[in-house]
């Protein structure tokens, strides 16, 4: 298992990227910046796995938690409000 | 009502499942014997399953605290077995309220809660509970107040979401088999509370 590159707390951006093929990174999300909620362990790549390949080595995988507001401009309700992604490694880039 | 004398042809998914099925069995992959006993497991899982847990949970704080930390390791405690994948407990309390949502498929706590109700997977619910959660929770009957912040869980991935209700007032020294039966599935994902202790009284 590859070793995880952000900490729980850091700041994450979620890439603004369009790939083809079956992505587990939904569409709203990406582009956001968010804070890692907790590091899931390390699971096998599902844009691979989907292609049948192995999917390996196993990538890290985080829980990103972002700010309702930020996700949504026009948000109505708590400033406290969030929402909880999970988001592989590889989609992620520090903020 | 369907017209149960009047022969049908199979649908298309119908037939695929059935020749799947026989090919699997034909090809000694698996044994029909073993196909039925899936289905039987399958139709085992309901949220009765998980209310154990969560009953558990409100009597016992070091189950509690196992629970939030490793959701699969504390239910392999109670004989429940999550093959495969990690399950996350969420609490609530009065600062916070948790809802669980797939907006990408309808991933979804099988083992613990059963089989998923149509709305859990319908557009509507998935593309709407992480816009406008709180709009979306009025419609279920919940309104959740502001000075509560709502936490929407995505299971995008490998994880699979189950929420930690809070247990309901005037239930103090209830045996967990009691509490247990005021724990609905749709509080487990966040949709609901609990019954209360006097709605459980009328029943």
């Amino acid at each position: 298992m590859q070793a995880a590159k952000y900490k729980v707390g850091e700041k994450v951006k979620v890439l603004k990227a369009y790939p083809l093929g079956h992505i587990r990174t939904p569409y709203y999300i990406r582009g956001c910046v968010g804070e890692v909620e907790r590091i899931c362990g390390a699971f096998p790549n599902p844009e691979e796995l989907a292609q049948m390949r192995d999917g390996l080595p196993p990538l890290p995988l985080y829980r990103v938690r972002f700010r309702q507001k930020e996700v949504w401009p026009d948000y109505r309700g708590s400033d406290r409000d969030v929402l909880e992604v999970e988001i592989f490694e590889h989609w992620l880039d520090r903020a | 009502m369907k017209d149960h004398g009047k022969y049908q042809p199979l649908s298309y998914f119908q037939l695929m499942e059935t020749t799947l099925r026989e090919l699997l069995v034909e090809k000694g992959i698996m044994t029909s014997e073993q196909i039925d006993a899936e289905v039987e497991e399958m139709r085992a899982r309901t949220p009765e399953r998980g209310a154990r847990v969560v009953a558990r949970a409100w009597v016992d704080a070091a189950f509690k605290s196992k629970l939030l930390k490793d959701g699969s390791g504390a239910c392999q405690d109670l004989g429940l077995e999550i093959p495969g994948l990690k399950l996350v407990v969420v609490e609530n309390t009065p600062e916070v309220h948790n809802a669980i949502v797939c907006t990408l498929c309808s991933c979804y706590p099988r083992v613990l809660l059963g089989i998923p109700p149509d709305w859990y997977k319908s557009r509507n619910y998935r593309s709407r509970m992480v816009r406008e959660p709180r709009t979306v929770l009025a419609e279920f009957g919940l309104k959740i107040p502001e000075n509560v912040a709502i936490r929407v869980h995505d299971s995008t991935a490998d994880m699979r979401y189950m929420v930690l209700p809070m247990r309901p007032a005037g239930t103090e020294g209830w045996p967990e088999e009691r509490l247990a039966t005021l724990v609905n599935r749709d509080s487990m994902i966040g949709v609901a509370l609990p019954l209360s202790a006097t709605a459980r009284l009328q029943i």
